[in-house]
């Protein structure tokens, strides 16, 4: 098979295996959160519209629902109020067609990175042939056939995360949610990461909502930033302060003036308010 | 309500080194086969490595039993008086140990009623000790995952359990004979209760440590509710039910001496019994060994038995 990849890429055999999945868009509207036993709303009122293949990130202070919002998407958690629909049908409970990737990876410990992404089409009971095609398909799509018969316990955080990412892209999720997923990589391995989980997204076609505790990753990979605010510290319920475009073209230079522009835009959205609370 | 993470942690048995026991012969070969990695990926430097320290590891274990073996014989020798007045005149020689070991497991050497009968005490109480044992697992394993993973369940059970555990197994015995009569199956139910609730605290304090992140991620990866205990919460609470068996087993042959007292002819605790009555002191210390041994191979085989059937999968804390 003739590669016409340009960056040298060995992993050319992903884009095919990766590219089939069917992304979906998502629509929250007015969804709130409130969590038993708490005074008052976690997160309230967030109306967000995400395009089939769209990458979207959220970023906030600390409490001001972007993990809440996430995991309601996942399922993890039921609305109290609102709606969330996923490709038209409404969010009921965690499955397949919403891969999450934790700050903490969450892989099995007693199985091997080849099992650890088995494992979900497995669930699926997929034949055994399309078990093992999408397991090697995930293993090359993050580089990581070298490891496959490792434990995810003899990888660095870098290499247990690229694992956490093929054991979902092994599912052919429709949406990816990601919860502060490069959070706990040095800075390094982060922009390696974020880099590929661009070509990722490129070639999956894949829906992705990113939280994230920085702008600057945000801008760097986001379509749209939503901004939140607010959060029990705060005395209301965490709600979306603004929706911002990225409009940037990819490949996106961190030290442009645009770039940096937009950072410090977003960076104001963020901690407007918060002195005003403080004092 | 407290989580009973006690024998979790207290009785865990220590590193493998440190259970080298006094009396095994320091075979090599046999202390190091439980740690030896997965053949073919261990290379040759690393294999020579770790057998290197497995005999440094052998060689200095020898040393303090020999030191009290010398000074156990002196002891007898010179009649010394020791602290919760041990007179040491009356116990045997190690060489009179040595020699009714010897006969008892072979015969030959003091050619009494006792000679060359130890492997059919052996068995007879290691027959029972698998079978108590084996119940104890079979009904304490799954009751822990139930318990572990249900509020109700727990709060319905942990009261009572905690209320009968402290019950010693040994006041447990001569009410025992009395509703069960003489024979095998009242010493199984003492082993029986003797390791179980090790085995079931541990499976609880293991199955509640399971992190909620595996849980999560089995859902989203699309685990059926009904599958996620077989699929994610067993497995990962495996280190800790295997910490449970160990100390059960130890218990369990801790248990035979009081359970084989009454009404048993055979079985290593029959014997130490008839050792008693007939004032056999190297009889009984002969057998004292043996039981510490039988002790300590057992747990040694159930480890090599879980790393046969775990490879290289991390299942061992």
């Amino acid at each position: 098979m003739p590669d016409t990849l340009p960056t040298g890429a060995p992993r050319t055999t992903a884009a095919p295996a990766t590219a089939t999945a069917a992304a979906a868009g998502i629509e929250i509207d007015d969804l709130g959160k409130r969590y038993p036993g708490s005074a008052g709303y976690a997160m309230d009122g967030v109306t967000i519209d995400i395009a089939r293949g769209e990458f979207v990130c959220v970023v906030g202070a600390s409490g001001c629902g972007k993990s809440t919002l996430l995991r309601v998407l996942a399922g993890f958690e039921t609305a109290s109020k609102g709606t969330v629909r996923v490709g038209g049908a409404p969010v009921a409970g965690p499955g397949p067609d919403r891969a999450v990737v934790f700050q903490d990876y969450g892989l099995f410990p007693w199985l091997t990175v080849a099992e650890n992404i088995a494992y979900g089409p497995k669930q699926a009971r997929l034949p055994k042939a399309t078990v093992r095609e999408r397991t090697e398909a995930a293993l090359h799509a993050v580089g990581l056939t070298r490891v496959e018969r490792s434990f995810p316990h003899q990888l660095s955080g870098g290499m247990q995360q690229r694992v956490a990412i093929a054991r979902v892209l092994a599912n052919r999720p429709a949406v990816l949610l990601m919860d502060e997923p490069f959070g706990a990589l040095d800075a390094l391995t982060r922009s390696g990461m974020q880099a590929e989980l661009q070509r990722i997204h490129r070639e999956a076609g894949v829906t992705v909502v990113f939280v994230t505790h920085s702008i600057e990753e945000a801008v760097y990979l986001a379509d749209r930033v939503v901004v939140m605010a607010g959060g029990s510290a705060h005395g209301n319920a965490g709600h979306v302060r603004e929706i911002v475009p990225v409009g940037l073209p990819r490949e996106r230079d961190t030290t442009s003036p645009e770039f940096n522009a937009l950072k410090r835009r977003i960076d104001a959205l963020v901690h407007q308010g918060n002195e005003v609370t403080a004092g | 309500m407290s989580v009973p993470t006690g024998t979790h942690q207290a009785g865990e048995p220590a590193t493998d080194t440190a259970r080298v026991s006094p009396p095994a012969s320091p075979d090599p070969n046999t202390a190091n086969a439980p740690n030896a990695d997965a053949p073919g990926r261990s290379n040759g430097g690393e294999r020579g490595r770790r057998s290197r320290s497995a005999l440094l590891g052998a060689l200095y274990a020898i040393p303090v039993p020999v030191l009290l073996v010398l000074l156990w014989d002196r002891g007898v020798a010179g009649a010394w008086l020791l602290p919760f007045g041990i007179q040491m005149e009356y116990l045997p020689a190690p060489y009179d140990v040595a020699r009714r070991l010897v006969d008892l497991a072979f015969g030959g050497v003091i050619d009494d009623t006792y000679s060359g009968t130890l492997w059919e005490h052996l068995w007879a109480s290691t027959r029972r000790v698998l079978q108590g044992f084996a119940l104890a697992a079979a009904v304490a394993v799954p009751l822990g995952v139930v318990m572990g993973r249900s509020r109700t369940a727990f709060r319905l059970l942990e009261p009572t359990i905690n209320l009968i555990r402290p019950i010693p197994v040994t006041a447990w015995a001569p009410l025992s004979l009395l509703i069960i009569g003489f024979g095998d199956q009242s010493t199984i139910f003492l082993v029986f209760l003797a390791s179980v609730f090790a085995i079931l605290l541990n499976t609880i304090a293991g199955v509640r440590e399971v992190p909620e992140r595996l849980v999560e991620a089995a859902a989203m990866l699309g685990t059926r509710p009904a599958r996620t205990l077989y699929k994610v919460v067993l497995p990962a609470a495996v280190p800790s039910i295997i910490g449970g068996l160990r100390i059960a087993l130890g218990l369990a042959w801790v248990i035979l001496v009081v359970g084989e007292t009454v009404g048993i002819s055979t079985g290593l605790g029959a014997l130490i019994t008839q050792a008693r009555e007939q004032s056999r002191t190297d009889l009984i210390v002969a057998v004292m060994i043996v039981i510490g041994l039988a002790g300590f191979l057992a747990d040694r085989l159930l480890m090599l038995l879980v790393r046969l059937i775990a490879g290289r999968r991390p299942l061992i804390n």
